[in-house]
């Protein structure tokens, strides 16, 4: 085997918590490395410290065997070491060669040299196959999968000897795939050494020559790709039984509250359909960009369904709901992922943040009733527990937990039938999130129909009667309590992005 | 009040009576620098002359200080005043409408031009700031439409307006306190007040709570439309006529004032009532410095100072409150 470029010790980091922990890993020159773990395992953290994105606060890394220490992206990439992220970082409105080229334009006196700069970028473009694409184009012009492949381009820009490719077929098409997969091919005979985070086990089976995986922030195992099936990999990622309130008595089912019928828009969320019953806590699972999120969206109008219904109660006929304001109208609550951003008025006090979702309940003829207003409010910051000074206190001044208290106190102000919750307990410390699952008890015991999103696991184990699993944008199971274990679980979420799903793309991309 | 609310109660009311203080503490200083240049300003004769001087960027800043507060800006309320005030030197001139129905009608005028705004702004979810930048232009040029170009003279008829009353003081002026009084309480006591805040503070959040922002949006542009076009009907009581050049810049100052007055530009925070002190701190000003003998063009860089620093000072004080 080559001599190893990339060796780490002990590496670690903590921010309140532990997220990743005595790690050791060793990356050959010329070696794709496989990098794999559940949602949350480590993964990002780790390539974001090799990439120079993160410091860690424990180990030590060597490059070649020099010490590294990036302390930035750009000091990584001095070193040769890059990474091309899920989330594009291209300017669309300049050209693909400017893109390529940005902060080394050649230039004359200030002016840019346009013919060199295309040269550069053709010559660049050449080395990972991309001769077929006009320099002079704007990357906006280009399609995800060209603008992918300039990405990865731009990386090799300059010496590269680590290359770190983040979840990079997320968006390409099958033709598209093949095409990089000849270019890593290209890289590892110039002696690239190549990390590859990806959610795809097969895509990892064809292009990894050994698999790393991680679980809670901790180094599991790494071995040649070709001793282990995905099988195997599964059960690496899940890990230990923790079978924690599985012994939980499911809750009495009522009415319908909540039906779902074939609601679909793009290749985020395909064909879901399912009931949600009054009573019930059903939990939704799946990887990161499953379409978990876009899903909740569709039925709350937040984003347009390009098909699909949604009926209310046991009724059979489709209401329309066009938009969040609709939604709440017709009782249906909706808790954010990202509470600071589509939740809260975080400089505004608890008292204006939890009646928001129902001024008219402390109104009388458009005025507010004061009194009546804090009284209610005092109310709710009891019976959740909220931890502040007092109900005048701004939102923004609150942990995390006890902004969540927050936003549940609006809905339970608003009094919605059907709740549904994205990620409710992320960034929520243990002891507001047992608060947290005791008023979800309270309210599933009141008949409320609760929908929650989690991607953690065990959380939904516990808590949830019913727990559905979506896989590439498809509700492809739905569990009964009883029925799951966390590796069969995972194995649901994989499912989907097998080979066979690729066809799908390729014959809707063609 | 509830007895578990008093501390953070008296600091956010602190730090209200803060902002009121400092632009007391800043009139008082100029009260004081002016007093001293020139024996003639500290007299009843000039803070009547002020008073009566403020009602129609008084009246228009209270509109704006709404459209700042749900993050948007209104470039279109000079332009506005003086159509509105064409429209009512019309009704007045040539259809011998009295005083009262004029106004009404003018603000109305106001109110269509407002709306129009605002129904733009949100529909095509536009930068109010272009949309209004827009109607800057076609306001101003109705307005010369609607004059012929000419400043129409009207007379005795609508200066009853801007005529002393009590104490020297006009019925505008005290139009226009009830106006500032009457829009802090729906501001803080009513629902469409906490949807402005709200909208500005966090649109996304507010759609997300079931609160539909476009309909408040809409109204309150149209609210700044109707207080311009009263604005403009207080500016003609002053000239004793509709001039289709009134009101040029005066979106400007209107948005000196209410920013002076502590309303945030990135919306989310702000007071009518200190919108109230913003506009006599410049009233003062300008007349101070009229006073003291100083030209047009030192007017103008010396208020122009003082806008800065206000906003500086301002801004300082906001980033100390978060720490």
């Amino acid at each position: 085997m080559s001599p190893v470029l990339l060796q780490g010790r002990g590496i670690g980091k903590t921010y309140a918590t532990p997220v990743l922990s005595g790690v050791d890993l060793a990356l050959h020159a010329g070696e794709v490395l496989a990098l794999t773990g559940e949602n949350g395992a480590g993964k990002s953290t780790l390539s974001k410290i090799v990439a120079g994105l993160v410091q860690p606060t424990h180990g030590t890394l060597t490059l070649a065997g020099e010490p590294f220490a990036p302390v930035s992206r750009k000091d990584a990439e001095r070193c040769g070491v890059r990474m091309v992220m899920q989330e594009l970082s291209l300017v669309p409105t300049l050209s693909v060669a400017e893109n390529l080229l940005l902060g080394r334009l050649p230039h004359r006196l200030g002016f840019i040299r346009g013919e060199a700069l295309n040269e550069a970028a053709a010559r660049q473009m050449a080395l990972i196959g991309l001769d077929d694409v006009d320099p002079r184009l704007p990357v906006g012009a280009l399609g995800v999968g060209y603008q992918q492949m300039v990405e990865i381009a731009r990386s090799l820009v300059g010496e590269c000897r680590l290359l770190i490719l983040d979840e990079p077929t997320a968006t390409l098409t099958s033709r598209e795939i093949a095409h990089l997969f000849r270019q890593i091919e290209l890289l590892k005979a110039r002696g690239v050494a190549i990390v590859y985070i990806s959610h795809r086990l097969d895509e990892l089976q064809q292009v990894a020559d050994r698999v790393m995986v991680l679980r809670d922030g901790r180094h599991i195992d790494t071995r040649p790709m070709r001793e282990l099936t995905q099988a195997d990999i599964v059960r690496r990622m899940v890990g230990r039984d923790v079978h924690e309130g599985l012994d939980r008595d499911v809750r009495p089912r009522g009415r319908r509250a909540l039906a779902v019928r074939g609601i679909a828009r793009g290749s985020t969320v395909r064909d879901v359909s399912f009931d949600l019953h009054a009573g019930e806590v059903l939990g939704l699972a799946g990887l990161v960009g499953s379409g978990r999120t876009e899903l909740l969206r569709l039925i709350v109008g937040a984003d347009r369904k390009e098909s699909g219904d949604v009926m209310l109660g046991e009724s059979d006929a489709p209401v329309a709901i066009a938009s969040p304001v609709q939604a709440v109208r017709a009782g249906i609550g909706f808790v954010t992922e990202d509470r600071k951003s589509q939740g809260l008025l975080l400089p505004q006090p608890i008292r204006v943040n939890a009646t928001l979702a129902n001024l008219g309940a402390v109104s009388r003829g458009g005025w507010l009733r004061r009194a009546e207003e804090q009284a209610e409010v005092e109310r709710l910051r009891e019976l959740l527990r909220v931890r502040s000074d007092s109900i005048e206190q701004p939102v923004n001044e609150l942990s995390g937990g006890n902004q969540q208290k927050v936003i549940f106190a609006r809905w339970l102000h608003r009094d919605c039938d059907v709740l549904l919750l994205d990620e409710p307990t992320r960034g929520v410390d243990i002891g507001a999130r047992a608060d947290i699952y005791a008023q979800m008890d309270k309210l599933a015991a009141a008949g409320k129909a609760l929908l929650m999103v989690s991607s953690d696991l065990r959380e939904l184990m516990s808590q949830c009667d019913r727990i559905g699993v979506m896989s590439a944008g498809r509700l492809v199971r739905i569990f009964e309590r009883g029925e799951w274990s966390e590796q069969s679980l995972l194995e649901a979420a994989f499912s989907a992005y097998a080979a066979a799903e690729r066809h799908v793309t390729l014959a809707t991309a063609a | 009040m509830s007895s578990s609310t008093p501390l953070t109660t008296r600091a956010a009311l602190a730090s209200a009576i803060g902002t009121v203080a400092g632009l007391l503490a800043a009139l008082a200083l100029m009260v004081g620098f002016f007093s001293w240049q020139s024996e003639y300003f500290f007299t009843a004769d000039t803070f009547i002359t002020i008073a009566n001087d403020i009602p129609a960027v008084a009246v228009t800043a209270v509109g704006m200080t709404f459209v700042l507060i749900i993050a948007g800006i209104d470039l279109s309320v000079g332009s506005t005043m003086a159509l509105a005030a064409a429209v009512a030197g019309i009704a007045m001139l040539q259809w011998h409408w009295s005083l009262l129905p004029a106004t009404l009608l003018a603000m109305l005028v106001g109110l269509a031009v407002g709306a129009v705004n605002g129904a733009i702004t949100v529909a095509w979810r536009l930068p109010s700031f272009i949309v209004t930048l827009g109607m800057l232009e076609m306001a101003r040029g109705a307005a010369y439409v609607a004059t012929d170009s000419r400043t129409q003279y009207i007379g005795g008829a609508i200066d009853w307006l801007g005529k002393p009353v009590v104490a020297g003081l006009s019925p505008a002026f005290f139009i226009a306190i009830a106006i500032v009084a009457l829009a802090q309480v729906v501001l803080t006591r009513t629902v469409f007040g906490r949807s402005m805040i709200g909208i500005g503070t966090n649109e996304e959040a507010m759609r997300l709570a079931g609160v539909d922002p476009r309909p408040v949006k809409i109204a309150v542009f149209a609210i700044a439309g109707l207080l311009a076009g009263l604005g403009g009907v207080f500016l003609s009581s002053r000239l004793e006529a509709a001039d289709p050049n009134a009101g040029t810049g005066a979106e400007l100052v209107v948005i000196a004032s209410v920013v002076i007055g502590g309303t945030s530009l990135m919306g989310g925070r702000g007071s009518v009532a200190s919108t109230f002190f913003g506009v006599l701190v410049i009233s003062v000003l300008e007349a101070g410095l009229a006073q003291i003998g100083a030209s047009e063009p030192t007017k103008r860089i010396i208020t122009g100072f003082v806008i800065i620093i206000a906003v500086v000072l301002d801004t300082l004080r906001e980033r100390r409150k978060k720490g």
